[in-house]
């Protein structure tokens, strides 16, 4: 049994002019311990797929399908008030520029107690305990609890966020680009930190990003999104070293690699597709360098490649050779 | 594919001589009652380097080294406090206003975020158009229009008068960013400073806008300095990387030499820490601890110091000079 399984969730945004089509049919299985990065560019429907899973999502969003269950419990058609117990307990997140969601008028330690009052029905003393051990466990000096946001940096106040994440010890913590905004040394503080945490609570981990080398870094697993779709994943050594999906191939390709040659790589040229009117068949086909015969009519299927690394493209279907 | 080469002008565009912006801190009244010293932030500290024509020289360091300072600095748009600005064998900061309008005409600036730094209620037209109103530059409005076409192709945006009376919020990310760049282009400069182009951007339109920005270089001759966090980026498109730290440069060679065989530890550091597209283990790299100490209180001897891991007394109490300890390669710290 996976600690979680996501089977074809599928979130639209209502608009005047239809639907936006953000998530389609994604799928996604995360183990006890293990860290699953999903990337992929802006708008690529990755912080719809985490949102859509504990249902933090705008008033014009509609889960239209799809199945999540930890541990085998499915809570797909959880209320509001079971969402709100496992929103804390059981799933956590990390947002993007969290770091400065902090009350800046409020004591950060005051801050974890509130928190774990109402979730863990904790007496005040228990929860500054409680708070000091958090912060040890985020390697921040315990005394700094009565400290106020402004006097900490912004790689000190990430960790206080992540030390609120953690502090109703959930079984899994998404991550939305939890280091983006970061400095590359306090970056690699930060998620040597995550790495840290998940190995001692053994959590699971789902790190949204839209940097291919955080994955590289820190994931066991990876999933590429491209408009809505999971196009490729896999384990992270098999996704870098053999990429099948043209676009995760240009995707690495582009990326800068101090141990290779000096060249700039070729951008993929145009856009990402209007979610709101998709082109038939394959959604990247319009940008693809290896377009043939059937992309620009049929949907491409998911193709296993071997176990557990998987591609949604049609040169995968005994085609053309990639 | 585009390859890099290195360039080594003869002649320098720019030449920035012990360099220094300081600002007053701004204290609480009871700090200033009580205290005689008027506390400064010494943002950039004495910086020496050059940009010779048709270069790219990268500015490199983490938030609050003080790249971005140097850079408007040498724009004229903070005012040093010490040091020497030569361009073209010019003493900048003796520009008065009307010279330093012409001087402006010939340096342009390309910010980071396109999304910010255009104007969302100016048209494509009007945006390009702007700074060639506002130095009387086009005697007709023909001729007005063909410049405007002219910087957008260079710019590489196809079917410019398609685009004439779009706004920005109509255009993509890649699209703003060349926008951004035509209206820089449109007064042909010699000198570009680039502020982080395309950290806003996805990786995969920002190749497009690197090599868009070489190109620029290799076909007229201009000059960048370029700003940036990503050592990879700077490594990728310069001819010569600065390591800059608490204001000043801890290091400065030619952009191979710099990320092969980096001299100062803090810049051994950094390159560790950049990022390649494999699985490796995060726990096996040497990180520096804590965070870059506040430039109003910069420490005593050499400003690395506290984060050194190679530190030894001497560290503690001389100030390393900035030496050329290879042909070409410049670096402070004691044991190189």
């Amino acid at each position: 049994m996976k600690l979680l399984e996501v089977e074809n969730l599928t979130t639209y945004y209502k608009l005047k002019e239809g639907y936006v089509r953000a998530c389609e049919k994604i799928s996604l299985q995360l183990g006890q311990g293990e860290a699953l990065g999903l990337v992929g560019e802006s708008a690529s429907g990755k912080t719809t797929a985490a949102l859509s899973l504990v249902k933090l999502l705008p008033d014009n969003a509609r889960v239209m399908a799809g199945k999540i269950s930890i541990e085998g419990r499915d809570i797909s058609r959880a209320m509001e008030d079971e969402l709100r117990r496992i929103r804390w307990k059981e799933i956590a997140i990390i947002f993007q520029g969290a770091m400065n969601a902090l009350n800046p008028v409020r004591r950060v330690g005051d801050q974890i107690v509130e928190a774990l009052r109402i979730h863990e029905q904790m007496t005040d003393k228990e929860a500054y305990l409680r708070t000091a051990k958090l912060f040890d466990q985020v390697e921040i000096d315990p005394s700094r609890t009565k400290e106020y946001p402004h006097e900490f940096s912004g790689g000190m106040r990430q960790r206080v966020m992540i030390a609120m994440a953690i502090a109703c010890n959930p079984k899994i913590v998404i991550g939305d680009e939890p280091t983006t905004a970061l400095d590359v040394m306090v970056q690699a503080q930060v998620l040597q930190l995550l790495e840290k945490l998940r190995r001692e609570s053994r959590m699971g981990m789902i790190l949204i990003t839209h940097d291919l080398s955080v994955v590289g870094e820190t994931c066991d697993r990876v999933a590429v999104m491209y408009a809505g779709q999971i196009v490729e994943s896999g384990p992270t050594e098999k996704v870098f070293e053999n990429p099948a999906h043209p676009y995760t191939r240009a995707l690495i390709a582009a990326f800068p690699n101090i141990e290779g040659q000096r060249h700039l790589a070729q951008s993929i040229p145009g856009n990402p597709p209007n979610l709101l009117s998709l082109p038939p068949g394959c959604r990247f086909h319009e940008r693809c360098a290896e377009v043939f015969g059937p992309c620009s009519t049929e949907e491409p299927q998911p193709v296993e490649l071997s176990v557990g690394h998987t591609a949604l493209c049609h040169l995968l279907r005994g085609g053309v050779s990639a | 594919m585009t390859d890099v080469t290195v360039n080594t002008g003869q002649h320098d565009l720019l030449q920035v001589v012990a360099l220094e912006v300081h600002f007053a801190a701004r204290k609480g009244f009871f700090t200033s009652l009580f205290s005689k010293e008027p506390s400064l932030v010494r943002a950039v500290d004495g910086l020496d380097f050059s940009l010779a024509k048709g270069e790219i020289l990268c500015l490199a360091g983490e938030s609050g080294s003080g790249k971005t300072t140097t850079g408007k600095a040498i724009l004229r748009l903070v005012e040093p406090t010490g040091g020497k600005i030569w361009f073209k064998n010019e003493d900048l900061l003796s520009f008065n206003r009307q010279r330093l309008r012409l001087f402006r005409q010939e340096a342009q600036i390309i910010f980071q975020d396109p999304y910010e730094s255009l104007n969302p209620r100016q048209t494509v037209f009007a945006t390009v158009a702007e700074p060639l109103e506002v130095n009387g530059i086009c005697k007709s409005s023909a001729e007005k229009e063909e410049r405007v076409i002219e910087a957008l192709c260079e710019a590489g945006l196809s079917n410019p008068r398609e685009l004439f009376l779009r706004y920005p919020h109509e255009l993509s990310g890649g699209q703003r960013q060349r926008l951004a760049i035509a209206s820089a282009l449109v007064l042909k400069p010699g000198f570009i400073m680039a502020d982080e182009p395309v950290s806003m951007l996805d990786l995969s339109i920002r190749a497009g806008i690197l090599k868009l920005m070489v190109d620029l270089r290799d076909q007229k001759g201009i000059s960048y300095l370029f700003i940036t966090h990503d050592l990879s980026l700077a490594w990728l498109v310069s001819d010569r990387i600065a390591i800059m730290y608490l204001g000043k440069i801890v290091e400065l060679g030619f952009a191979d030499a710099v990320i092969r065989q980096p001299l100062h530890p803090y810049t051994r550091a950094l390159v560790s820490v950049i990022p390649v597209p494999k699985r490796v283990m995060l726990s096996d790299k040497k990180l520096l601890q804590g965070e870059t100490p506040d430039p109003v209180n910069i420490p005593a001897g050499c400003r690395f110091h506290p984060r050194c891991p190679e530190v030894q007394m001497r560290c503690r109490e001389e100030e390393p000079l900035y030496r050329e300890v290879a042909p070409g390669h410049y670096g402070a710290c004691h044991y190189i």
